[in-house]
């Protein structure tokens, strides 16, 4: 099966500053995958070229086999995009608004059940009539959901779309990105919300800098490091010298070490405390979470 | 690949356009025709004394043509320069940017609806003068090739202008600056022969003016210019201005950088 998408070597510079340097990897038909990075990393500039809105300044990239270059329109066709800002026509209404984006993709009345079903599912349905001008952020952001699929693409691209999006909203985002991806489309999702990656993405990619870091099915991408934190409180003694190292934060009476899962167990350093005098009140342990790996891998 | 691969999408483009002027018909259509009246009005007034520039056509007749193809080039200018700048400034361009949409397709649809704009601006100052004026309407064929040779040179030149531009007075200042003035100074309200010789001369080179002229040649049977030197210096304004917007549409100037 041909992938998803398939980035060769893609570079590109602006002026003097390389926001891309040579970045490539496949994306699998079906994946729910994600593609993390800090601000400035080239997320959105990546996506810019997949979509064909900018030219990559070397490499090539295809979605489902189609060059976006060479066999732009079928690229275009695979492919739905939701754009990081928050883009509208304020001359259009809603439903006049996706029924115009099909339009452009060349599908016509055929096209309408599935808008007002779009339209449902991301409970927009009392806004269908509502010009595009008097509508909430949040509302704009689910619209732009919406138009990236009214072709019903096969692979499809939301770029940071949670991001400033209250809690329900976001939960009924997830809700839909999942439904969209069990019936059977490629998401790619890029998003700052590192537990929302976690949880929705089988696979992630790392950007930093213009390169990818890492690339690895989440679950692997969390066992890299064999870490794991554990926050104690405790009374009568100051912290041992010898745990001072392993100190990774300190808040509210409370310490969290980072410790090596391989040589120090936690029955260990309970009873290190213990000899030199210390009284554990309350004690937690921790996996690491993305968020620890993100900043491991990212770090300057 | 086929330069129209997908006719419908075209075909959805175009209607939008035209939805963006028909939506305000009063602003698009009303208010040209009613400054356009305004200057007949008063002009004739103020020249009715003089002998006609040409044989049995009166001056306030002989002005006609001349205010309609100056709003023609006006209102071709503006639909495709304001609606390109909105899209920009707005950033929803790239919802057509994403879609399988070609530069032919786009350029196509783009002018298409600017030439729907003009007929409809055209047909209403021929509509209300038509009580008033009896306008022969001697060579109707050239009359309708110089109206849509010179609101494609005009349109395609609003697609220029609106990728070039960044924001709105970018437009306004092409506007003031050259369209509106050089719309005025091509023989809407005189015969260039009537002009010092210096000035007849530079009119000559003034591609609106041939616009002008030839419509008027459509109107009448008679201009200043020969008929064939019109259709030909709009012809060209039209390939040259339709080439330069078309190339920088394909080679997607300033939005694919
Ligand atoms: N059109 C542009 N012109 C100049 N620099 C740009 C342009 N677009 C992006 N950049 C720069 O490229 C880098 C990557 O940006 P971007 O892809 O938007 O990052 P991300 O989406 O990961 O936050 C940044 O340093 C940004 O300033
Ligand atoms: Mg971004």
């Amino acid at each position: 099966m041909q992938p998803a998408i398939r980035i060769a070597d893609v570079r590109k510079s602006f002026g003097a500053l390389h926001a891309l340097n040579g970045v490539s990897f496949d994306i699998q038909q079906g994946e729910f995958f994600g593609l993390l990075g800090p601000n400035g990393a080239g997320k959105s500039t990546l996506i810019n070229i997949i979509a064909g809105l900018i030219q990559p300044s070397s490499g090539s990239i295809s979605v489902m086999g189609h060059d976006v270059i060479s066999h732009w329109r079928a690229a275009r066709q695979s492919l739905g995009v939701v754009p990081q800002e928050l883009v509208f026509d304020p001359f259009f209404n809603v439903r006049d608004m996706l029924r115009l984006q099909a339009g452009y993709f060349g599908c016509g009345k055929e096209s309408w059940p599935w808008i007002d079903e779009m339209l449902d599912a991301l409970e927009l349905s009392s806004k269908r009539s509502t010009s595009m001008r008097a509508l909430s952020g949040g509302m704009k952001r689910r619209v732009l959901i919406a138009q990236a699929l009214v072709h019903k693409p096969k692979v499809v691209i939301l770029d940071e779309p949670t991001a400033g999006v209250d809690v329900e909203l976001r939960r009924t985002l997830w809700g839909f990105m999942r439904r969209l991806h069990a019936q059977g489309t490629t998401v790619v999702l890029t998003t700052h919300y590192l537990e929302e990656a976690q949880e929705m993405c089988s696979r992630i990619a790392i950007l930093d800098q213009g390169e990818v870091k890492a690339l690895e099915p989440t679950r692997t991408l969390l066992q890299r490091h064999p870490f794991r934190f554990l926050t104690l409180s405790f009374s009568g003694a100051p912290l041992p010298e010898g745990l001072r190292p392993f100190v990774h934060a300190e808040a509210d009476g409370s310490i969290e070490l980072k410790l090596d899962r391989r040589t120090q167990p936690v029955a260990a350093v309970l009873e290190q405390l213990r000899v030199e005098g210390c009284v554990v009140n309350d004690i937690h342990t921790r996996e690491p979470d993305l968020e620890d790996i993100f900043v491991e891998l990212t770090k300057k | 690949m086929s330069v129209f691969g997908n006719p419908y999408g075209f075909r959805t483009l175009f209607f939008k356009e035209c939805r963006r002027f028909t939506a305000v018909l009063g602003q698009t259509v009303g208010a040209p025709v009613i400054t356009a009246l305004l200057y007949l009005l008063v002009f004739a007034q103020a020249m009715s004394g003089r002998t006609p520039v040409y044989e049995g056509v009166s001056y306030s007749a002989f002005l006609v043509p001349g205010l309609i193809m100056m709003t023609v080039i006006q209102n071709a200018f503006a639909n495709t320069s304001s609606s390109l700048i909105q899209s920009k400034v707005m950033g929803n361009l790239v919802f057509v940017r994403l879609a399988p949409i070609g530069a032919v397709e786009w350029f196509v649809a783009y002018v298409g609806a600017a030439l729907v704009r003009c007929l409809l601006v055209a047909g209403a100052m021929l509509a209300v003068t038509a009580p008033f004026l009896q306008l022969p309407f001697a060579r109707p064929l050239e009359l309708f090739v110089i109206f849509a040779l010179g609101a494609t040179a005009l349109a395609a030149g609003g697609v220029i202008v609106g990728l070039i531009s960044q924001k709105f007075d970018h437009i306004a200042a092409f506007t003031n600056f050259f369209i509106t003035p050089l719309s005025f100074l091509s023989g809407v309200f005189y015969s260039v022969s009537a002009l010092p010789p210096f000035w007849a001369t530079a009119s000559h080179f003034n591609p609106f003016f041939y616009m002008i002229d030839g419509f008027r040649y459509g109107m009448f049977g008679q201009a200043d210019a020969p008929i064939l030197m019109s259709l030909a210096w709009c012809a060209a304004f039209a390939a040259v201005m339709s080439g330069i917007a078309l190339k920088m549409l394909a080679d997607g100037y300033s939005l694919r950088k």
